[in-house]
C-alpha cells in the first residue's frame, strides 16, 4: 500500500478553486488552512472573504465565513469578534479591496487594537475586475487605467501598507511575506501562523501582507509573473517583520 | 411606574432590555445621546460598545455581530443614514436581523441639524441598491418609540430582515413620561449564524451573492415571499377616522400629534375631520383608504418635507378621493393652526376659491 506524502489540508473544502492558473491566492489559502489546523482552531474559527478575485473565499475555508461588502472585511470583522472574543476571525482581502476603498476600516481596526487577523494579498493591481492600477501598482506599471504606465506626478507612489500600518500603536504583528519560491513560501507559513498565534494569545490586530502574483492581470505568463515578483515588487516592497510586540523574530 | 425619558435615551434602554448585546454608532447631530448612552450602559450590561471609524464602518459591524447571531443596533441621522446604507442593502441581501435608527433632520446635503420628514423615501424604499425593502416602524411618542425597539428586534429576528426605526430630530430630544414595560424576545432559531462552532453543526456561510442568475432570482424570490408575510401581518396603522369626518388627515410620527391638535381647532369650530397615522410605513397601510367612512371626502397629508409620504397616500386612495398635501421643510415645524387652515380650505366650495397658485416655501402642490 502506498504510503501517504501529501494530502489537502482538512482546512480547505472540496469546492474547487475559481483563481487563474499561476496566481497565488491558492498557495496562502493553503497556508492559512495548514496553519488553522495546526494550531488546532479550524472548527473555532470565522473566515471574511473581501469583493475581488477572493469573494467567494468563505466556500473555500472549510470553518464558519461571511462575506463583506468592499474594503469592510474589518468592520465585518470587529462586528463578530466583538461578540465572539473566544473564536478565531480572519480577513482575507487585496490589495484593491484593503488598500484603496477599505482604508478607514483597516486602520482603524488596528487603531482599536481589534484582535483579529488580516490576510493581505498585494499583487499590484485589480485582478478582478480586469487588471486596473491599484494603489500599489508600480510605478512604470501598465494596467488597464494606467496604460502608459503609472505617473507619479497623477497617481503617486504606491502606498505601503505595512510601513504605515506598523505605526498604528495597537498594531501586534505585521510582517510582509513572499511566496515565489519553496524558501519563501515556509517563511510566508510561519508569518501566517504567527499572526493567528498573535490572536490566540490575545496580542491584537495582526496582518500578513503577501506579495502575489497576477499573470492575467500583469499579462505575464506564470513563471514569468513569479520572476516579475523579485525582480519588481521585492525591491520597493521589503519583506520583514514590521511590527512584533511579541518580540522581532 | 413612569420615568422621565428622553427619546434618544427610552431608544438606547429599551434596546439594552430587549437584549441588543452589540451597538455600533457615530457621532451625528441629532442622535448623540444614544451612543453616550450605550457607552455607559453596555459596560455594566456586559454588552459591546464601539465608536466606530464611520457610519459605514458601524453598520458593517452591525452586519458581522447580526451574523454572529447577537441582537445588534446602529442609530444615526439623516446623512448618517444615507452612508450606511451600503450595508443595509448587504444586511438585507444576507437576510441579517438588525435594528437601525433613523434620527432624522433636514436636508438634502448636510441639509441641517433640525427635525425633518425627508427622508421618507429613503426609508420606504429600500434606500441602498437592489430589490430590498426595510420594515420600517414611525413612532410619535416616547413610549411608542421604547414599545417600538422591542417589537423591531422581535421583527428583524422573525423574518430575518433589517428593520428601521424612523423618527424626527424632536422626538429624539423631547422628554416625557414613560412605563418601561418590558417584554420577552420572541423565540427564533439562530443555527444559521456564523458563530465559529462549525466543530458541533455543519459549518455556516452568510453572503448576499449569486453569479448564477437562476439562483439570485431565486433568493430574490424567496425574499420577497418573506415580504408578502410582512405586508399581511405586520403592517400597523391608527385609524381614528370617524363617521361624520369630512376630511381624513393622514401624517406619521412627531407631527401626527400637531394635527391632532388642528382636528381639536376645527372641531371646535363644527368642521369634522379625523387622522389616520401609519405606525408602519413600509409596509404602508395602503388599504385603510378603501374602508373610510362615507361622510369622508378628501385626504390631506400632513408632513416635514416637500411629499414623500403622499405618494404612498395617493397608491392607496387610488382616485377615490382628492389628494391634498401641506408640508413643511428645512426644519421648519407646521404649528397647528396651519393645518387647520389648509381644512378649511379644501372644504370652501370651487367657487370662493383664489386663483390656483404655488406658495413656495410651503411645499404646496
Amino acid at each position: 500500500m502506498a504510503k501517504v506524502v501529501y494530502e489537502k489540508s482538512r482546512g480547505l473544502t472540496d469546492v474547487p478553486l475559481t483563481y487563474c492558473p499561476g496566481c497565488s491566492h491558492g498557495i496562502v489559502h493553503k497556508l492559512i488552512a495548514e496553519s488553522l489546523v495546526e494550531l488546532d482552531v479550524l472548527d473555532k474559527s470565522i473566515a471574511v472573504a473581501p469583493v475581488g478575485c477572493s469573494v467567494l473565499a468563505y466556500e473555500f475555508f472549510n470553518c464558519d465565513g461571511i462575506q463583506a461588502a468592499h474594503g469592510r472585511a474589518p468592520a465585518v470583522a470587529c462586528g463578530i469578534k466583538r461578540t465572539n472574543p473566544d473564536k478565531i476571525v480572519f480577513t482575507y482581502q487585496g490589495d484593491g479591496d484593503l488598500a484603496s476603498i477599505g482604508t478607514a476600516e483597516i486602520i482603524h481596526a488596528a487603531h482599536r487594537g481589534d484582535n483579529f487577523t488580516v490576510i493581505f494579498i498585494n499583487n499590484a493591481i485589480y485582478g478582478m475586475t480586469g487588471g486596473q492600477m491599484a494603489p500599489t501598482t508600480l510605478i512604470g506599471q501598465k494596467t488597464s487605467t494606467s496604460p502608459y504606465g503609472r505617473k507619479e506626478e497623477s497617481a503617486g507612489r504606491p502606498l505601503l501598507v505595512s510601513e504605515m500600518m506598523a505605526q498604528i500603536p495597537n498594531a501586534a504583528y505585521i510582517e510582509r511575506v513572499s511566496v515565489h519560491d519553496i524558501a519563501h513560501l515556509n517563511k510566508a507559513k510561519k508569518a501566517v501562523k504567527k499572526a493567528f498565534q498573535t490572536q490566540i494569545d490575545n496580542k491584537g490586530f495582526s496582518m500578513v501582507e503577501v506579495l502575489a502574483t497576477c499573470p492575467i492581470g500583469w499579462n505575464l505568463p506564470p513563471v514569468e509573473a513569479t520572476q516579475w515578483v523579485v525582480e519588481n515588487l521585492m525591491p520597493y516592497y521589503p519583506l520583514g517583520v514590521y511590527k512584533d510586540v511579541g518580540g522581532a523574530q | 411606574m413612569k420615568v422621565l425619558m428622553k427619546g434618544n435615551d427610552a431608544i438606547s434602554e429599551a434596546a439594552i432590555q430587549a437584549g441588543c448585546k452589540a451597538f455600533f454608532g457615530y457621532p451625528i447631530t441629532p442622535q448623540n445621546e444614544i451612543p453616550e448612552y450605550f457607552s455607559r450602559r453596555m459596560e455594566e450590561s456586559g454588552g459591546v460598545f464601539i465608536q466606530a471609524e464611520s457610519e459605514v464602518g458601524a453598520i458593517n459591524m452591525v452586519y458581522g455581530a447580526a451574523a454572529a447571531g447577537v441582537r445588534t443596533m446602529t442609530t444615526s441621522s439623516s446623512p448618517g443614514i444615507a452612508l450606511k446604507q451600503e450595508g443595509i442593502s448587504f444586511a438585507a441581501g444576507a437576510d441579517l436581523p438588525c435594528v437601525i435608527v433613523n434620527v432624522a433632520r433636514c436636508g438634502p446635503g448636510l441639509g441641517g441639524i433640525l427635525p425633518a420628514q425627508s427622508d421618507y423615501f429613503q426609508a420606504t424604499r429600500g434606500g441602498g441598491h437592489g430589490d430590498y425593502y426595510t420594515p420600517t416602524f414611525a413612532p410619535s411618542t416616547v413610549q411608542e418609540c421604547w414599545d417600538m425597539v422591542f417589537h423591531a428586534f422581535d421583527i428583524a429576528d422573525k423574518y430575518r430582515t433589517p428593520t428601521m426605526i424612523l423618527i424626527e430630530g424632536m422626538l429624539g430630544q423631547m422628554m416625557e413620561p414613560l412605563e418601561m414595560t418590558k417584554r420577552p424576545p420572541i423565540k427564533v432559531d439562530k443555527s444559521w449564524c456564523v458563530d465559529g462552532n462549525a466543530g458541533k453543526r455543519p459549518r455556516n456561510t452568510i453572503t448576499s451573492l449569486s453569479l448564477y442568475a437562476e439562483v439570485l432570482e431565486e433568493m430574490n424570490f424567496a425574499r420577497f415571499r418573506k415580504y408578502e408575510e410582512i405586508k399581511k401581518h405586520e403592517t400597523m396603522v391608527e385609524n381614528n377616522v370617524k363617521d361624520g369626518d369630512k376630511v381624513a388627515i393622514v401624517a406619521y410620527g412627531t407631527p401626527s400629534r400637531i394635527v391632532i391638535n388642528a382636528i381639536e381647532e376645527l372641531k371646535n369650530d363644527g368642521i369634522q375631520a379625523g387622522l389616520i397615522r401609519p405606525i408602519t410605513v413600509w409596509p404602508f397601510p395602503y388599504d385603510v383608504f378603501q374602508s373610510l367612512p362615507a361622510s369622508v371626502e378628501h385626504i390631506l397629508v400632513a408632513e416635514l418635507s416637500m411629499g414623500q409620504m403622499v405618494e404612498d397616500v395617493r397608491l392607496g386612495v387610488n382616485g377615490k378621493y382628492p389628494v391634498h398635501f401641506y408640508g413643511r421643510t428645512g426644519g421648519v415645524i407646521f404649528e397647528p393652526k396651519e393645518i387647520s387652515q389648509k381644512v378649511r380650505e379644501i372644504l370652501k366650495p370651487a367657487r370662493e376659491l383664489p386663483p390656483a397658485r404655488v406658495e413656495m416655501g410651503r411645499g404646496e402642490v
